[in-house]
């Protein structure tokens, strides 16, 4: 808990002749429509003067009906573009974690090219989602420079996605078996040279915004997640690791082939504040980023040829059963839990969002704080409503 | 440059119709309505930002309705959403547009068929001035939107709203 600025909480507020002036509670909107709540987020504050006393959360306005589509579909492959309107940031992973529960309903392995394909486009995703995240919340805190800065270097992803699936945000490109085409003959040199351009730009980042005394006095020491908080309200993603815990699925319990790659889980050290802060959040997202061009480089360096669609079934009907898949998106762990009727089309999708279990943290780590810092908090937990809602 | 420059540090007559110095002023800044619903606002963003610059055609995102000349309508828009923009429409002042932005806000797009919770279109509850389709529509088409938006605004006509 912050101390009070004002002093006014505690202390009755009196006129000069003595007597008590009567003070009471706020209630103030924020959202849904507010250029920080990152969409249509409503947030209910209960303030007291400027000091936020609870923050209660209303969702349900971008609530898309993802779970009754997937059961109304004729089969397994028209789910994965409603997969990709989940979370709309990082399309890759969200198809990524679908697929790889309907492999393991099926029983199915993929090529060795697609695993690594998969490899590069999850990664390569997953800097572009922390690059939007990164600057919009430069954006929530006020510098709207780094915002410009780091859109230049996601339209560069974005163009390695073009080229390869002809799409630039919403992709549909990782089937259930295998990959919807393969690799253009020159994405393996733009991609090695987009990670060559890339790395000395986030020391860029780190100048303009990362170390910036403004930015640092906005979100150090604000928005504290102690670890056991975090784990209590299954937090994951870089709002868990924030807090010190090394938890990351890649490492822990590794799908696909991450276990073949040389790379480090980053976690919030308190460098400039306190562990888990919301300054502690952005530079895991910063570091994450780096780890992820070390992973890109040595799948690029050893991919293999093959044909991507070759497991690709024809037809999709997996024997009844259930299954629970889980894998690390850029906002933590995306779970599915697939069930089959032994029909041609799922019987039940249940989506574990991570931005929905992330966000429900937050009237924990807001109360007490500034109006003003609850923009920092709600940024730094990184939300996208289209998977918070479904 | 230099022969216009030198025609203005004199004083000048320029004539013109009302209506086209009206219209050429409203069209030539259209500030619209930061206002992003679902996955569209990612592309307006990118619209916005360094790569695509919207300045070029003066919009300039605005943070609320009262400033704003425009609302991109950039998303899904749910029956929870759908009051929310009447009345934010309703706080813009006039004279004011719509750009629907991406096949969600104009027909429901692919939450048409069983999507309870989907408005079937934005034009339901506020009056539509471009339609840009596309799920989600490039940067690019939103521009055309953009300039399309402006060629109606130069056919206005002060005793009549659009031509």
């Amino acid at each position: 808990m912050p101390s009070d600025p004002t002093g006014t909480t505690d202390a009755p507020l009196t006129t000069s002749t003595g007597r008590r002036i009567r003070t009471e509670e706020m209630v103030l909107n924020m959202g849904p429509q507010h250029p920080s709540t990152h969409g249509v987020l409503r947030l209910e504050l209960v303030v007291d003067g400027e000091i936020v006393v609870d923050v209660i959360p209303h969702i349900g306005y971008l609530h898309r009906c993802f779970e009754k589509h997937s059961e109304a579909m004729t089969n397994y492959q028209q789910v994965i573009p409603y997969c990709d309107r989940l979370d709309y940031l990082a399309s890759m992973n969200m198809d990524w974690a679908y697929a790889l529960a309907g492999e393991k309903l099926l029983g199915i392995e993929v090529p060795e090219r697609v695993e690594y394909i998969r490899v590069i486009m999850a990664e390569l995703q997953r800097i572009a989602s922390h690059l939007l995240a990164l600057g919009t919340y430069g954006l929530d805190v006020g510098a709207f420079t780094p915002f410009l800065f780091m859109f230049r270097d996601r339209e560069k992803i974005l163009d390695l996605f073009e080229m390869t699936c002809g799409a630039r945000l919403l992709y549909n490109y990782i089937w259930i078996g295998g990959l919807s085409h393969d690799l253009p003959p020159d994405f393996i040199p733009k991609a090695k040279a987009f990670c060559k351009y890339f790395r000395p730009n986030i020391k860029e980042f780190n100048d303009l915004l990362t170390f910036n005394e403004i930015f640092i006095k906005r979100t150090a020491n604000v928005g504290i997640l102690p670890a056991d908080v975090a784990v209590s309200y299954a937090c994951s993603g870089p709002m868990l690791r924030g807090s010190g815990v090394k938890f990351d699925l890649r490492k822990d319990e590794p799908y696909g082939i991450y276990d073949k790659f040389a790379w480090e889980v980053p976690v919030g050290t308190g460098e400039v504040g306190t562990v888990g802060d919301c300054w502690d959040r952005y530079m895991v997202r910063v570091r994450e980023m780096e780890q992820s061009l070390n992973i890109i480089e040595q799948a690029l360096d050893r991919i293999p040829e093959g044909d991507v669609k070759s497991a690709v079934p024809r037809r999709i009907r997996p024997p009844a059963g259930d299954v629970y898949v889980r894998s690390e998106s850029p906002r933590g762990e995306i779970g599915f839990y697939l069930v089959s009727d032994g029909t041609g089309s799922p019987y039940r999708l249940k989506a574990r969002s991570p931005a929905f279990v992330n966000l429900s943290v937050c009237p924990e780590i807001c109360r007490g704080y500034m109006i003003a810092d609850i923009v920092a908090i709600v940024g730094s937990v990184d939300i996208v409503l289209g998977e918070v809602d479904r | 440059m230099g022969l216009l420059d030198r025609q203005f540090n004199n004083s000048n007559v320029i004539i013109t119709s009302m209506e086209n110095l009206l219209n050429w002023a409203r069209l030539s800044s259209l500030w619209q309505m930061q206002f992003g619903l679902a996955c569209c606002a990612i592309e307006m963003m990118a619209a916005a930002a360094s790569h695509y610059d919207f300045d070029r055609f003066g919009v300039i995102p605005r943070a609320t309705p009262r400033q704003s000349d425009v609302m991109i309508v950039a998303g899904t828009v749910t029956l929870k959403m759908a009051s929310r923009i009447k009345r934010l429409y309703d706080q813009m002042s006039e004279p004011r547009y719509v750009v629907s932005m991406g096949s969600c806000s104009n027909c429901g797009g692919p939450y048409w068929e069983h999507g309870y919770h989907v408005l079937k279109g934005v034009d339901r509850v506020i009056p539509v001035d471009v339609y840009v389709p596309g799920c989600p529509p490039r940067p690019e088409a939103l521009m055309e939107g953009i300039i399309k938006l402006q060629e109606k605004i130069r056919r206005e006509s002060l005793v009549k709203k659009s031509a």
